[in-house]
């Protein structure tokens, strides 16, 4: 390179590096400009499709199938095919709606809270991140949209629009708060990320050999040319819209526990719902950080980007989030206690030993005990227990919503009306089907989109430092 | 004569040096510059005087407009045009309104610093001159450019090139 040798402020020779240095850096050495732009890219415009992404495509898609199927049979048959009934009418459908919105938290706490907080490490996991937080609520709102039933007339009681019958909505229920928070999460996450893509996709457009690709991603970049006035209102615009997402996402979660703690039914009416479930929902979506950038680094090669640091730091924040979660369950069981009331004390020893109680103990297994392996370094900075790990969380994840719902559901004030609850294969199906959605999604994405921001790692090459100001 | 250009597009290897040029043109009282980097540089920004961006007060305004929309629809649902006694409730239970009408703040106002920045780089722009020039596709690589529009006062087709190259630019004249 042409360029002045950049001006570190601490020199040290290749064999004084420490162990701990390397374990340290956020872009390996060694890369400027070009290279990272070109590493990211090629990704997107190779010609030939590996055959390791057709292998996870088609099983995505499989996958997929088995929504079109659930979907079809609701439609057909009606909402009874899923296992909803009368005392647990809220199952599985809330169970997953709950679940992908919390793991959609992570990408918008990475995109927004660490770029507020400075925290530079987010730069590489960013963009998927996003990504998946798109995804998660897509497949989120599967969920709310077709436990109606027949979505295409349900729209009247959620949304505010003049109809026929001259209805609105109540804006006293939680329900209306939570199409509110979400359709707005949604909007606004899609927007960031489409922010943080347009001058990547202008990198696409200039670097893109075939005339149709270069004028798909010419039409996407919207003309961006790296202009210094466009650079100055777009960092604007990117800093305010991370100063909103971060109300916004604690806000998300916050308004799905109100669909509970509002509610009289014990077990779900506790003022340390909203924390609790905001710190769920980081943890989970650390944990499918976790697994879905474990892979793609090892396919694509990414590890200069991705590194040990990076893993290492979402393993912190899955831990330390994990033991909020766990004194979540702390408290539930001591206010139970605590309260002296006949109907929570009975909720907390009927999820401890009624029915429901593997559920409740593998639960306790997954998110409590499990995580804190992850204290111990050396299983830290091990990608394969770290991996494992993310699995981990997210049964146990997907378990603590189980246990919330259909335990307090299902034996409430009445014996007389008690009654237990069990998906059935179409709330199978539609659970699975949406991990396939999720997938399938995911690797379009990897193949036309870059997985990791193009631009902002340029930022962080040693290239980019700027020698210290002598003048002023 | 020959064909009017749109002006001079000087190329820089470095952002230290592209920060450096910029300092200088604009010394030299340039005006009608622009500065185009692969990633975002505050100081080439600062160099050029862009201080001033009117996005952060439109994003108020919009967040403004989100929350009063948002509290206004409900007020007009609730009480006047659906007026509904549930669990007797007033009419107008604003601690509960407040939820949607948070959210509906947070929604203009993203929307409008999303829409708002892109309408104050006058995007979509599918053309523009500089991409004219056959190295400009590495803007957005690894170069980094300055443009001086042949409408600045200041502008001499032969002086300004020469200026340019002093600077330790190739430079290339820019086609409409």
């Amino acid at each position: 390179m042409a360029s002045p040798a950049p001006q570190h402020h601490h020199h040290k020779r290749p064999d004084e590096r420490t162990h701990q240095a390397e374990a340290d850096r956020l872009i390996a050495p060694g890369h400027d400009f070009g290279t990272v732009t070109d590493t990211i890219s090629k990704i997107v415009l190779q010609r030939q499709t590996p055959k390791g992404w057709w292998l996870g495509f088609a099983f995505g898609f499989c996958l997929l199938q088995l929504m079109l199927y659930a979907i079809g049979n609701l439609l057909f048959v009606g909402i009874g095919t899923w296992g909803v009934t009368i005392p647990v009418g809220w199952g599985f459908d809330i169970i997953n709606f709950v679940w992908w919105i919390g793991i959609g938290h992570a990408g918008t706490l990475i995109s927004a809270i660490l770029l507020l907080l400075r925290q530079e490490w987010r730069t590489s996991i960013n963009r998927f991140a996003e990504a998946m937080t798109l995804f998660a609520v897509a497949c989120a709102g599967f969920y709310p949209i077709f436990h109606t039933g027949r979505p295409w007339i349900a729209f009247y009681w959620l949304l505010p629009y003049p109809n026929t019958m001259g209805l609105w909505p109540n804006f006293r229920s939680p329900l209306i708060w939570d199409v509110f928070a979400v359709t707005t999460y949604a909007t606004v996450s899609a927007l960031f990320w489409f922010v943080g893509l347009i001058p990547d996709l202008a990198t696409l457009r200039d670097r893109a050999k075939s005339k149709p690709w270069k004028i798909v991603y010419g039409m996407a970049a919207l003309g961006w040319r790296g202009s210094a006035r466009h650079w100055h209102n777009y960092e604007t615009a990117y800093l305010l819209l991370a100063g909103l997402a971060t109300p916004l996402v604690v806000s998300v979660h916050t308004v799905v526990s109100f669909d509970f703690a509002t509610g009289i039914v014990p077990g779900w009416h506790a003022t340390i719902f909203p924390p609790y479930f905001v710190a769920g929902a980081i943890y989970a979506g650390f944990a499918m950080v976790l697994t879905l950038s474990i892979p793609l680094r090892k396919f694509y090669g990414l590890e200069d980007f991705i590194t040990m640091k990076h893993l290492e730091n979402m393993a912190k924040v899955m831990m330390a989030t994990g033991l909020i979660v766990g004194y979540g369950y702390m408290m539930e069981a001591f206010f139970a206690w605590y309260s002296s009331n006949t109907y929570e004390e009975f909720m907390i020893k009927n999820r401890m030993f009624g029915p429901y109680a593997l559920s409740y103990w593998a639960l306790i297994l997954c998110n409590v005990v499990a995580p804190n392996l992850l204290w111990i370094k050396n299983l830290r900075t091990n990608v394969t227990v770290l991996f494992l790990m993310s699995f981990v969380v997210s049964v146990g994840m997907w378990l603590e919503r189980f246990v919330i719902i259909v335990t307090s559901l299902s034996r409430d004030y009445l014996p007389s009306s008690w009654g237990l609850y069990a998906g059935t294969h179409v709330d199978w199906a539609a659970f699975i089907g949406t991990i396939g959605l999720f997938i399938t999604l995911l690797f379009l994405f990897v193949r036309f989109l870059p997985a990791i921001s193009i631009f902002e790692m340029r930022t962080l090459v040693p290239a980019a430092e700027m020698p210290e100001e002598e003048e002023k | 004569m020959r064909a009017p250009i749109y002006g001079l597009l000087a190329e820089f290897h470095s952002p230290h040096e592209v920060v450096e040029a910029a300092k200088k043109v604009h010394e030299a009282g340039y005006r009608k510059v622009d500065g185009y980097s692969p990633y975002p540089i505050e100081e080439l920004s600062e160099a050029l005087e862009f201080h001033h961006s009117p996005l952060p007060k439109l994003v108020l305004a919009g967040g403004i407009t989100g929350c009063l929309s948002g509290m206004g629809l409900e007020y007009w649902a609730s009480v006047i045009e659906y007026p509904m006694n549930i669990g007797g409730r007033p009419f107008f239970s604003w601690p509960a309104f407040l939820i949607p009408a948070y959210e509906c703040t947070i929604l203009f106002a993203a929307a409008t610093a999303v829409f708002g920045m892109l309408a104050l780089n006058s995007l979509p722009e599918p053309y523009h001159p500089v991409f004219n020039a056959p190295n400009f596709a590495l803007a957005s690589r690894d170069k980094f450019f300055i443009a001086i529009e042949a409408t600045d006062p200041k502008f001499d087709r032969e002086a300004t090139k020469a200026f340019l190259a002093s600077l330790g630019a190739e430079v290339v004249e820019l086609e409409h």
